[in-house]
C-alpha cells in the first residue's frame, strides 16, 4: 500500500516521529501559555525566551557545575521558574488592571532583552549538548532513537499530569475558580496573588522543562525559542486560549499534521499550521476547544 | 459597642471616581440577623463588598470581633471568619456542584459538616456531579449559601438571596436563614424585599445615598410601616 503511494514506510514513520516530537514541544509550551493566560490574562511572549533559558540552564549546569542531564531536568526548570516568579512580582503584577496589550508588550520586550543578552554572551551559532540516551530500538517498521522516544513519553506524562492536577484535584479547582472569578475566590480566604505568582512560575517552569528536553535534540542557541514560539502561538489560537486539554491535543495533533505534510507535500510543511489557523479562525474564532469569553 | 460582632463606622467607599459610601455607620451583634434595606443604588452591595475588602478604595472603620479590618486583603478578612454570598451568586461554571460546595477553605473550627449541609439542602447532594451553572436559579442560590456554611465563618454576608426567585423558593430561603440563626450564625442581609426581610430579621437599617438614615427593630415594623414605605419607595 505504501509503495502505491510512492512512500517508503521508514520515511513515513520517521516523519511521524519527528512530528510527534515537535508536537511534544508544542503541547508543553502551549499548555504553559494556556495556564498563564487563564489566570493572569497575560499573553506571555517571554515564553520562547524562557524555553531557551531552560536549555541554556542545562548547558550551563553541565559545563560550569558538572551536573548531568538528569539533574538539569529538575534543576533548570526550578531556577527559570524562580526567575519568572520574580518577573511576575516586580513587573507583570503592575499590569493586570490594564489591557492585554500592555502585558504582551512587556513580555515581548523582556524576550528581546533576554535573547540579546544570551546572544552577546554565547553567540548566535548554537552550542552542542550530548545525547544522554544514545542508541535506539528497532521496532520492525522503523528505527526509534531512544532519546526521541523519551521526549514523547516525558512530554505526554507531564501534559497529562498537569491536566489531571488542574481538572481533577482540589488544588486545580482553586485554579479553575480563580480563573473565572479571582475576587470571589480571594474573598473565600485564598491568597490569590500568591497563587498567581506560583501559576506563572509553573507555566514558565514547563517552558524551561521543554527547553531542557530540547537541548540534546536540537542545538542550544539563543534564537531557539523565538523560532518555535510563533508556531506555538498558532497552536494556541487553533486550540483555543485557556483550554488545558485543547492545548495538549492541538499541540500533538498539529505536530503530526506537520510531519505528515513533510511526507506528502513538503513544500507546505512550514505553512500548514498557519493555513489551519486561518481556517479555524474563520469557522470557530474562539478555537477548537475554546469558549468565547 | 463591646458586644458588637461587626461594627462599621464612618465608612466611605469609591467605585473608580464615584464616591458611593458616605459614612455608613451600623453594627451587628453576635447571633443577630440584620438587614440593610434600601433602594437600588443606595450603596448596600457596595457596603458588603467594602466589608469583604473587595472595594479598592475604602476609608473609615470596620471592626470584626474588635479587630480593625479596613486595611486587610479579602483573603485575610475571610480568615477572620466572615463569609460572603454575592448578589450574582458567584457559582463557578468550570466546577461541578460538589467542587463548588467544597471550594471555600475551612477557616475556623465549628462550621457545619458536609452531612449537615446536605441535610439542609438535599437537592445539592442529588445534583453533586452537575456543572455548577447548570442548576436552576434557586438551586444556585442554595449552593451559594450552602458552600459558606462549612467554613467555620460566624458572620454571613448574604446579598439579596431572594432576587429573581419564585415565592416558594423565597420561603424556603427564609426558613434556611431562620435555621442558621438557631445554629448560632450571625447574618447581615441585603434586601430590597422588605416583606421578606421582616420574616427573618431582628433589626433593619435603612440605607440611602451611601449612609444609614434609619434603624427599625423588627417588632416595631408595623408602627413604622408608613415611614419605611416612603423611604424604600415600595
Amino acid at each position: 500500500m505504501f509503495e502505491l503511494l510512492g512512500i517508503s514506510p521508514p520515511a513515513l514513520f520517521g516523519q511521524l516521529l519527528l512530528g510527534l516530537i515537535n508536537g511534544a514541544f508544542y503541547a508543553m509550551l502551549s499548555l504553559g501559555l494556556a495556564v498563564i493566560f487563564g489566570l493572569l490574562n497575560v499573553i506571555n511572549f517571554t515564553h520562547g525566551a524562557q524555553y531557551m533559558m531552560g536549555a541554556f540552564g542545562a548547558w550551563m549546569l553541565l559545563n560550569y557545575a558538572g551536573i548531568p542531564f538528569w539533574g538539569a531536568l529538575i534543576l533548570s526548570p526550578i531556577v527559570v521558574a524562580a526567575i519568572g516568579m520574580v518577573i511576575e512580582r516586580t513587573l507583570l503584577r503592575r499590569l493586570y488592571h490594564l489591557d492585554h496589550l500592555y502585558g504582551l508588550l512587556l513580555t515581548f520586550g523582556l524576550a528581546l532583552i533576554i535573547e540579546g543578552l544570551f546572544r552577546r554572551q554565547y553567540g548566535a551559532s548554537g552550542l552542542p549538548y550530548n545525547n544522554p540516551l544514545p542508541g535506539g530500538t528497532n521496532l520492525g517498521f522503523m528505527f526509534l532513537p531512544n532519546y526521541r522516544g523519551f521526549i514523547v513519553v516525558a512530554s505526554l506524562v507531564v501534559c497529562f499530569a498537569t491536566w489531571f492536577v488542574i481538572e481533577r484535584t482540589k488544588l486545580g479547582s482553586y485554579l479553575r475558580a480563580a480563573t473565572e472569578k479571582p475576587d470571589l475566590v480571594q474573598a473565600f480566604g485564598i491568597d490569590v496573588p500568591r497563587m498567581i505568582t506560583l501559576t506563572y512560575g509553573f507555566g514558565v517552569g514547563l517552558a524551561a522543562l521543554a527547553g531542557v528536553l530540547a537541548a540534546p535534540a536540537y542545538q542550544v542557541s539563543p534564537t531557539m525559542g523565538s523560532n518555535l514560539i510563533i508556531v506555538v502561538f498558532a497552536v494556541v489560537v487553533i486550540g483555543g486560549m485557556g483550554s488545558i486539554m485543547g492545548a495538549i491535543v492541538t499541540g500533538f495533533g498539529l505536530g503530526v499534521v506537520e510531519g505528515l505534510t513533510k511526507v506528502f507535500y513538503p513544500e507546505a510543511s512550514s505553512t500548514v499550521i498557519f493555513v489551519i489557523m486561518a481556517i479555524v479562525l474563520m469557522v470557530k474564532p474562539a478555537g477548537l476547544f475554546g469558549t468565547a469569553k | 459597642m463591646a458586644d458588637a460582632l461587626l461594627s462599621v463606622s464612618d465608612l466611605h467607599g469609591h467605585y473608580g471616581e464615584s464616591h458611593v459610601l458616605h459614612g455608613m455607620t451600623f453594627e451587628v451583634k453576635a447571633g443577630e440577623v440584620v438587614t440593610l434595606l434600601g433602594r437600588n443604588g443606595a450603596g448596600k452591595t457596595t457596603t458588603m463588598r467594602a466589608i469583604m475588602g473587595l472595594l479598592q478604595k475604602r476609608a473609615g472603620s470596620i471592626r470584626y470581633e474588635g479587630k480593625e479590618t479596613v486595611a486587610l486583603a479579602p483573603n485575610q478578612i475571610a480568615r477572620l471568619g466572615i463569609a460572603y454570598c454575592p448578589e450574582e451568586r458567584g457559582i463557578f461554571a468550570s466546577l461541578n456542584v460538589r467542587e463548588n460546595l467544597l471550594l471555600p477553605p475551612v477557616v475556623k473550627p465549628g462550621g457545619l459538616s458536609l452531612d449537615e449541609v446536605h441535610a439542609l439542602f438535599p437537592r445539592l447532594e442529588e445534583r453533586r456531579y452537575s456543572q455548577g451553572t447548570k442548576l436552576s436559579g434557586g438551586e444556585q442560590q442554595m449552593l451559594a449559601i450552602a458552600r459558606i456554611l462549612r467554613t467555620g465563618a460566624k458572620l454571613l454576608l448574604l446579598d439579596e438571596p431572594t432576587e429573581g426567585l419564585a415565592p416558594v423558593i423565597v420561603q424556603h430561603i427564609g426558613a434556611i436563614i431562620r435555621t442558621l440563626k438557631t445554629k448560632g450564625f450571625t447574618v447581615l442581609l441585603v434586601e430590597q424585599n422588605f416583606h421578606f426581610a421582616s420574616t427573618v430579621a431582628d433589626r433593619h437599617y435603612v440605607v440611602e445615598h451611601g449612609r444609614v438614615v434609619d434603624m427599625v427593630e423588627n417588632d416595631k415594623i408595623a408602627e413604622n410601616a408608613a415611614r419605611l414605605e416612603t423611604l424604600l419607595g415600595v
